[in-house]
């Protein structure tokens, strides 16, 4: 291989004095906090900055128009176009859950009710979203189309119970879901 | 001893140290928001008064957040675990942050805040101690400040903390004689070591890199200004490496020594040695704009305007002083933040060769020029020549001296 001998580059007189430089470079130090102040950092605009900086803050300013399509944020439960529960609570997401997110307490339906012929449904369904990966297994999982992950990602609490999300707060999040739904094709 | 000057000591000792410490906060809040602006960030600006642990229902933002950050940063530093590794010299390990704060605070005993103050018909001079050696006491003591380094970076036992302390020590010693040679130039032409007096001098007289009313219109002091403003650089430098800031924190350098001799240090212990950092630049700021910048003087012979002695002028005094310390700690954060550290023998050269020759140079330009009114232009010349052949002469050896290849085994 051939050896290439990089010779250190010979500084002018100008440039050995240093000064010069470091005045330059302080220049442009103060150029960027100018214009950072004003909200002129170079891509500020495309980058939806706050007014300063390029930086966007986070909880008054949202980018959920630029999520994709696929995101999977919280798994939620959602019911059919009768208001009809889809989940039969078969348990099959509770085991396939990697991190044993949730817990199922399956319940029996009246026979008087008009949906008795399904025979199931989740007397509780939680969630418990500290665990939860997001990694989609539950829907990939579920032969009744009952669980989906939907694109909402804010979830906060003040203690571990405000992070487990009950029957109630997963139909909330996931409401209606109309027809039937093809999980293997790019439509969802 | 009279009670009037006893009271106005402890006084002085309370507000002083508590405007120095208040400084260093807000030296820690300038330093993250303009850092943060220099990057096109926005930097801490959501802290908050924490009304709601009181009670209340919502917390109080101010109107410019975040400034209350330092005061968490505080509570942080305050409330976490002040861990002590088991194999450390305990005794040293302990008293090595105390060894840094102390000596930064107490350097600013001597600096003049503002104008005397007039009380009973005596004049209460505003610095805690209006000593006749001024400069030489903040250099004695703040000197002394490395030895906390040094000390944390031995008695903590491990090598990367050990690094840093060595590395302190050698740039204290390389920098101190500089910053010492650069300020000559400056007290001959003052002709005191007082820095109360040397204030009062500018005020009359032009500030010393800016003499633009008074004795500063003449032609002399123009000519001056050459050895001074070399003084300044030398002494601006120096002073960035004595307080181990940006350019020349290389007892820290993060990327080399993992935290540099505060590595084993965590909590209170690791924010004294952060305060005494923040302070060591508080003072330098105000050594610098003493000495160059004409102190508390607002200058343009505005303060001959004002009644002397009156306690709104030394409020108004004191906040001047105030506003030229902020302003150099702005430039200290600016350079911070724009220069790249230096490699460690580049360092050492620029200390011992470039500077140490610099500041010996000027001394006796400095000298030349002073005395040029008394030896007549024909001397001044000759003297200029004699100067210049000496200064080739030490440029040459110094060049001769760095070219050679080193045997060290370092
Ligand atoms: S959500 Fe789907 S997989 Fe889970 S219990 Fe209900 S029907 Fe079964
Ligand atoms: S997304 Fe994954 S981790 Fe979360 S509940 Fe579903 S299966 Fe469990």
């Amino acid at each position: 291989m051939a050896t290439i001998k990089v010779e250190r580059p010979k500084l002018s007189a100008g440039e050995k004095i240093y000064f010069g430089a470091i005045f330059k470079g302080m220049l442009i130090t103060l150029r960027h906090a100018y214009r950072s102040l004003l909200g002129k950092s170079t891509g500020a605009s495309d980058l939806n900055s706050s007014g300063i900086g390029i930086t966007m803050q986070y909880p008054e300013q949202k980018w959920d128009h630029q999520l994709p399509e696929y995101y999977r944020g919280t798994p939620a439960l959602v019911t059919d176009e009768q208001d009809r529960e889809r989940c039969v609570s078969c348990q099959l997401c509770e085991f396939i859950c990697p991190p044993k997110a949730i817990k199922i307490t399956p319940g029996e339906i009246p026979s008087d009710n008009e949906w008795a012929k399904v025979e199931k449904r989740p007397k509780e369904f939680n969630i418990d979203m500290i665990r939860c990966i997001y990694c989609g297994m539950c829907e990939e999982v579920c032969p009744e189309q009952a669980i989906y992950l939907r694109p909402d990602y804010v979830v906060t609490g003040n203690s571990r119970k405000d992070m487990v999300h009950d029957k109630n707060r997963l139909y909330e999040i996931g409401g209606k879901r109309v027809g039937l739904v093809n999980k293997w094709n790019d439509l969802k | 001893m009279d009670t009037v000057f006893l009271i106005a000591a402890a006084l002085k000792i309370g507000v002083f140290i508590g405007i120095t410490m208040s400084f260093v906060s807000v030296c820690v809040i300038f330093e993250r928001r303009f850092s943060a602006i220099i990057q096109d960030r926005v930097g801490p600006n959501r802290t908050m008064v924490p009304l709601s642990i009181l009670g209340f229902k919502k917390d109080l933002a101010l109107p410019i957040g975040g400034l209350t950050q330092p005061v968490a940063d505080g509570l942080k530093f305050i409330l976490k675990e002040d861990f002590t590794p088991s194999y450390v010299r305990k005794f040293f390990f302990w008293i090595a942050p105390a060894l840094v704060v102390v000596p930064a605070l107490l350097t600013m005993a001597v600096i003049p805040f503002g104008s005397p103050l007039e009380l009973d018909g005596h004049y209460i001079p505003m610095a805690v101690a209006d000593l006749n050696v001024g400069p030489l006491f903040i250099f004695a003591i703040a000197s002394l400040s490395v030895y906390g380094i040094t000390l944390a970076g031995w008695a903590s036992n491990s090598k990367y903390p050990f690094f840093g302390g060595v590395r302190s020590c050698a740039q204290m010693i390389s920098y101190e004689i500089a910053l010492g040679l650069s300020i000559i130039p400056v007290l001959m032409m003052f002709g005191t070591l007082n820095l109360g007096h040397i204030v009062e001098y500018q005020t009359h007289h032009g500030w010393l890199l800016l003499p633009l009313w008074g004795e500063g219109l003449e032609l002399q002091r123009w000519i001056l200004l050459i050895p001074m403003a070399i003084a300044f650089v030398i002494f601006t430098t120096s002073i960035f490496a004595e307080t181990n800031r940006m350019p020349f924190d290389l007892p820290e350098c993060e990327t080399e020594l993992v935290g540099g001799y505060h590595t084993e240090y965590s909590s209170m212990k690791f924010a004294l040695f952060f305060m005494g950092e923040y302070a060591a630049m508080v003072v330098g700021s105000a050594l610098i704009v003493t000495l160059f910048f004409g102190g508390w003087s607002l200058g343009f012979g505005i303060d001959q305007m004002l009644p002397m002695g009156e306690w709104w002028v030394s409020l108004l005094h004191i906040a001047v002083f105030l506003a030229k310390v902020t302003f150099f700690i702005l430039f200290f954060i600016l350079v911070r933040w724009t220069v790249p550290r230096f490699r460690y023998d580049q360092l050492m050269n620029l200390g011992w060769i470039v500077f140490f020759e610099a500041a010996l140079i000027n001394v006796f330009l400095a000298a030349l020029v002073i005395a040029r009114p008394s030896i007549g232009t024909g001397g001044f010349l000759g003297g200029l020549a004699l100067l210049f052949v000496v200064t080739i002469l030490l440029i040459k050896i110094a060049k001769s001296a760095a070219d050679k290849p080193s045997h060290s085994t370092i």
